[in-house]
């Protein structure tokens, strides 16, 4: 690390993004621009019905119609209809019921593909859809969680005997006793409604076998190639080193292309089956309906404390919907947020329970941040209504109770231990940067004089885990896969390098950062340093981007792996300049004999001595590259103070923020410019969940927000200006000292925006605002507060 | 999704788009911004056999200044139409409806007169143009004929023109009143839940006469004329509050995912005094 930050290097520079120019003109391969020869496109017959038996499916009318080449229903695809898998089993009794990729007799969601029209035009196969006969017999929606699991109700999978897929229990200390000392014990039920992750580019495939072997290689929208690669050798039982997975550029993810998804399936078993490519590019309408969800919690909590506000335990109950069916690491998404509900907090005991339910909506998982914004809006909303109980300023409570800087590491109550942190000094900065005092003496005016509209000032002081993730750690929560990640670097004989990684962005501007690592280490320019990713072909192995890990772990693993490069290249310039190794320094790209100058050698010189081979010291093989594969010690946990001030128009339940400040910290920032960009598309996010989205189902289970007309998604009109700012403290457990920025803001802005928007109303009695606070939601908590309860 | 297939004829003159909306029979369809249409195609919501272009056809588009009104081409962009100099002079209360329609993209390719014609309820413009006393120039199989506005909108999406006609363009008399449209939405690109256009005539700070159109309170934009009535010497807020307190009178307001039928309704008296507050500057 501090080789690194000694010199003047393109670590911690502002660098603009190098990946933008193509990305922004859309100038690059988006999958749906792969057009290979002879493809033949997917379109899909999607259940119209949230649960229904299909009493009839013929695709023969299909077959006869212009251009098209196959149809298939799951009768006709048998042994090639592969299963969706789920590689998250989280306790030893859970229940996982099949999900075929075509559904066999019954359908079980809206959007459940009921069968596949292969054309020569996406128009042929969407037009030949309407010849397929099919007819279903409509049973009763399980759409309510908690009437899911009353005995006597309809059930998603009949096979399982019930609609509880897992209980999971982790109690921490004796929460009892600490209730039993309390003075006050606060209770809430929190909403923590259904999103679905908007991302940019819709979701696409196309898989195409080679000819000159037997590969397939399949061009997929996806977060995951490596990891697809190997649950698809494992579905369709395609010989793993038969595949090859690209992931091209990819416009935007949030978690929701982190998936082996059934179309991706579909596409890989018809590729091989027809014998030629075969694409499928998802519509918006699809979109929404069947790319996975995410949150949708009943998150009961209960917090017990003294009556001065020392917090002593935490209980959280957690309903937790699973939708239809288990995706990939579908029941784990609320255990990610298990380990965080005690926060920034100390206290005494900790006890959480989730229990997953099935019900006929599509299936959730893993959307930015996964299970921490939810445990994080549950504890800031929580410490709040604690506050209001007990006649505490709110910040004054958490300062009270939160982890001090001179207490890290730091061992939680949920048995996680926090390397560093300085919750003091971030929430310092944010308070000065917010005019903390004056938005609350402006507050006090507007209650007094009655104003029509009232001023809110929300406060969120978050914590999270990301670097996700040690190996031994998913090991123990029963995830069937490591969470390293694998790096080369190469120097070329012309002196350029390719660093070629397993981790892959989707839009995040990792290549720049990437690239900055590897500069400061190699001492060459960032724009001589190419990265590869997103390819299984170039990139055998890697684990693959989620959970705010690209950087925080991608990033030691490109730092390894080019300390390794620089130590090879020393043995072999040490030969070169006929001195020993130890006499050499590495500075700005050249090694240089100490008290020498004049006798230098520039890496790429070494580069090109390691390619001809001519005069290597004995032992040393040819070629100049450094490989390593690093298994992080720890997560890493960024904090922050995020404030936001809001205006409630009272008489219409319209809020407007009106400011929005956030200090985060992220540990060192490789490039602050990206980071301030992240932090500003997340803390969008949150606030989107606070005020604009929802996914919402009627009782049959129809999705009724199912296009971007009816699902809101707020653009740069619809939010203020953020005032960003950063405190830096170091990981001490990841080598770089980063930790992770990726999911920091939308974890922390969704308590921030509706603490805030009931401190508004606090004095009307208003106590809770369910999400979205949509202005209808707001002014009916007001008139229920006054007692015109409608 | 991909429409449905159709045929495509772009056309450069009114004769030219009603033969070809005649030999296209009942399944053909005008399109010139295509911003309302082509969506519902793409969700096969519609499936037309012809779609007749009529986004070149020279008479219908732009501005001309008639004397005591202006006419207004249907097929002027909403960006063409609010940005108009003679449109802001002469009908600020349209350029201020059409400035809040979606957003900059669609304002760029979409027409006001398609938007009229499309008859949402929810869309912006109808509201202004029923309190301006907008008339419109519907050309069909037997020449030209002018309906007003109060004949214009007749129910969910229909509008006086017939399907072998075209709306060839609007005329909107000169109106120096305070104007203000007032859309309430969930986000800036949202339709509105409820959108209020007013004209007030004020004269010596006393309102002498109002028009108000109301967005999504019924299955066609409304004028509130009990507000209207009410409105008619009012000279202070709490005066406006009082009148606008009418404005659900007589309206339809429905239920949906954003507003139930009480609160749209709540929102009309609300916003309308706003708007007419605004308007008026009282």
């Amino acid at each position: 690390m501090t080789a690194v930050l000694e010199t003047d290097t393109a670590f911690g520079k502002p660098i603009r993004r190098k990946e933008d120019a193509r990305l922004l003109h859309g100038q690059t391969n988006w999958a749906d621009n792969i057009q290979l020869p002879g493809t033949v496109h997917m379109a899909i017959l999607r259940s119209p019905m949230a649960h229904a038996k299909i009493t009839k499916l013929d695709v023969s009318g299909a077959l006869k119609q212009p251009g098209v080449v196959a149809a298939y229903g799951a009768k006709e695809l048998g042994d090639l209809n592969g299963g969706v898998p789920c590689v998250w089993p989280v306790t030893d009794d859970i229940k996982m019921p099949a999900f075929p990729a075509l559904a066999i007799d019954k359908v079980r969601q809206v959007g459940d593909c009921v069968a596949v029209v292969l054309g020569t035009s996406v128009a042929a196969a969407v037009d030949a859809l309407d010849s397929i006969e099919v007819s279903y017999e409509q049973l009763p929606a399980v759409t309510n969680m908690e009437a899911a699991l009353e005995s006597g109700s309809a059930l998603v999978h009949d096979e399982i005997e019930t609609n509880a897929c897992y209980v999971y229990k982790m109690p921490c200390g004796d929460y009892e006793a600490s209730r039993a000392k309390a003075d006050v014990v606060v209770a809430k039920r929190f909403i923590n409604q259904r999103l679905i992750p908007t991302f940019m580019e819709p979701r696409s495939v196309v898989a195409a076998p080679m000819g000159m072997s037997d590969e397939i290689t399949i061009w997929s929208s996806t977060q995951i190639p490596h990891v697809l690669r190997v649950l698809l050798a494992l579905v369709t039982g395609i010989p793993e080193n038969n595949l090859r997975v690209v992931a091209p550029d990819v416009g935007g993810g949030f978690g929701g292309k982190l998936q082996c998804y059934r179309e991706e399936i579909l596409v890989t078993n018809l590729a091989k089956k027809l014998g030629r490519p075969v694409k499928w590019t998802e519509t918006r309408s699809e979109n929404m309906v069947a790319t996975h969800h995410g949150r949708d919690l009943i998150q009961d909590i209960e917090i017990a404390a003294t009556k001065d506000g020392k917090i002593l335990g935490l209980k959280v109950t957690l309903l937790a919907n699973m939708g239809a069916y288990l995706q990939i690491i579908t029941p784990g998404v609320p255990l990610l947020g298990m380990f965080m509900y005690p926060a920034i907090y100390k206290m005494d005991s900790y006890d959480f329970t989730c229990t997953g339910v099935f019900t006929n909506k599509t299936p959730t998982d893993a959307y930015r941040g996964a299970g921490r914004p939810e445990a994080t809006y549950a504890i800031e909303r929580i410490v709040d209504e604690l506050a209001a109980e007990i006649g505490m300023e709110p910040m004054e409570l958490r300062k009270k109770n939160w982890i001090k800087h001179d207490e890290f590491p730091f061992t939680t109550v949920a048995g996680l231990t926090y390397d560093t942190g300085n919750y003091e000094a971030a929430t310092e900065k944010a308070l000065a940067m917010f005019d903390y005092d004056g938005l609350r003496a402006e507050q006090a005016q507007r209650r007094a004089s009655g104003d029509q509209v009232q001023l809110g000032i929300g406060i969120s002081t978050y914590t999270e885990m990301c670097g996700l993730a040690p190996s031994r750690t998913l090991g123990a929560l029963k995830y069937v896969a490591g969470g390293w990640e694998h790096c080369t670097v190469r120097a070329l004989p012309t002196g350029k390098i390719e660093v070629v990684t397993g981790t892959s962005p989707h839009g995040q501007g990792h290549e720049t950062a990437w690239s900055q690592i590897a500069s400061s280490i190699l001492g060459v320019p960032v724009e001589d340093i190419e990265v590869i990713h997103g390819d299984t072909g170039r990139a055998p192995y890697g684990m693959d981007t989620y959970g705010s890990r690209s950087l925080a772990v991608g990033g030691q693993a490109i730092k390894a792996a080019s300390e390794r490069l620089v130590e090879k290249a020393r043995v072999i310039a040490a030969h070169q300049l006929e001195c020993s190794a130890s006499d050499l320094e590495f500075i700005n790209g050249s090694f240089q004999v100490k008290g020498d100058p004049s006798k230098t050698q520039a890496l790429g010189a070494v580069a090109f001595e390691a390619f001809t081979a001519h005069n290597l010291p004995p032992g040393v093989e040819p070629t100049l590259q450094g490989e390593a594969t690093i298994d992080p010690g720890d997560f890493s946990y960024p904090h922050g103070t995020h404030l936001a001030a809001m205006e409630v128009d009272t008489e219409t339940g319209q809020v407007k923020l009106r400011k929005y400040v956030c200090v985060d910290d992220v540990g060192l920032q490789v490039n602050p410019m990206i980071v301030t960009g992240q932090v500003h598309g997340g803390v969008a996010q949150g606030i989107a969940q606070a005020l604009f989205e929802g996914a919402e189902y009627d009782d049959d289970g129809n999705l009724l927000t199912a296009s971007l007309a009816d699902y809101l998604i707020p653009s740069a009109a619809d939010l203020p200006s953020f005032e960003t700012g950063s405190t830096v403290t170091p990981s001490t457990t990841h080598p770089l000292g980063t930790k992770g920025v990726g999911e920091a803001g939308t974890i922390a802005s969704t308590p921030a925006i509706i603490n805030g928007i009931v401190d508004a109303l606090r004095h009307l009695g208003v106590t809770e605002v369910a999400m979205p606070a949509s202005p209808q939601t707001v002014w009916r908590t007001i008139q229920a507060a006054k007692g015109g309860a409608k | 999704m991909i429409p449905v297939e159709f045929d495509y004829v772009k056309v450069t003159s009114i004769d030219q788009a009603l033969a070809a909306l005649k030999s296209g029979g009942e399944d053909a369809k005008v399109i010139s911004g295509g911003q309302s249409l082509l969506p519902v195609l793409r969700l096969r919501m519609a499936a037309p056999s012809v779609l007749v272009d009529c986004g070149s056809i020279d008479e219908m588009i732009g501005v001309r200044d008639e004397g005591d009104s202006i006419t207004i081409g249907a097929a002027t962009t909403h960006h063409g139409v609010m940005s108009n100099a003679l449109v802001q002079k002469h009908a600020l209360l349209l350029a201020q409806a059409t400035a809040t329609v979606a957003d900059p993209a669609i304002r760029h390719r979409g027409t006001t007169g398609g938007a009229l014609a499309h008859a949402d309820p929810a869309g912006d413009v109808p509201a202004a143009a029923l309190a301006l006393n907008t008339s419109f120039v519907i050309a069909g199989p037997g020449g030209r004929r002018t309906v007003a506005a109060k004949d214009f909108f007749l129910d969910y999406f229909t509008t006086a023109v017939g399907p072998d006609e075209i709306l060839v363009s609007f005329s909107v008399p000169k109106c120096d009143w305070g104007s203000h449209y007032s859309k309430f939405s969930r986000t800036a690109q949202a339709w509105a839940i409820v959108g209020v256009a007013a004209v007030v005539n004020v004269q010596g700070g006393v309102i002498k006469e109002a028009r108000i159109g109301l967005t999504n309170m019924a299955p066609t934009a409304v004028r509130a004329s009990t507000v209207e009535a009410a409105l008619v010497g009012a000279s202070s807020p709490a005066d406006i509050t009082a009148a606008a307190m009418h404005a659900a009178d007589g309206t339809r307001a429905t239920s949906d995912l954003h507003a139930q039928a009480d609160y749209r309704e709540h929102l009309a008296r609300v916003i309308t005094a706003r708007a007419v507050r605004a308007a008026s500057g009282i």
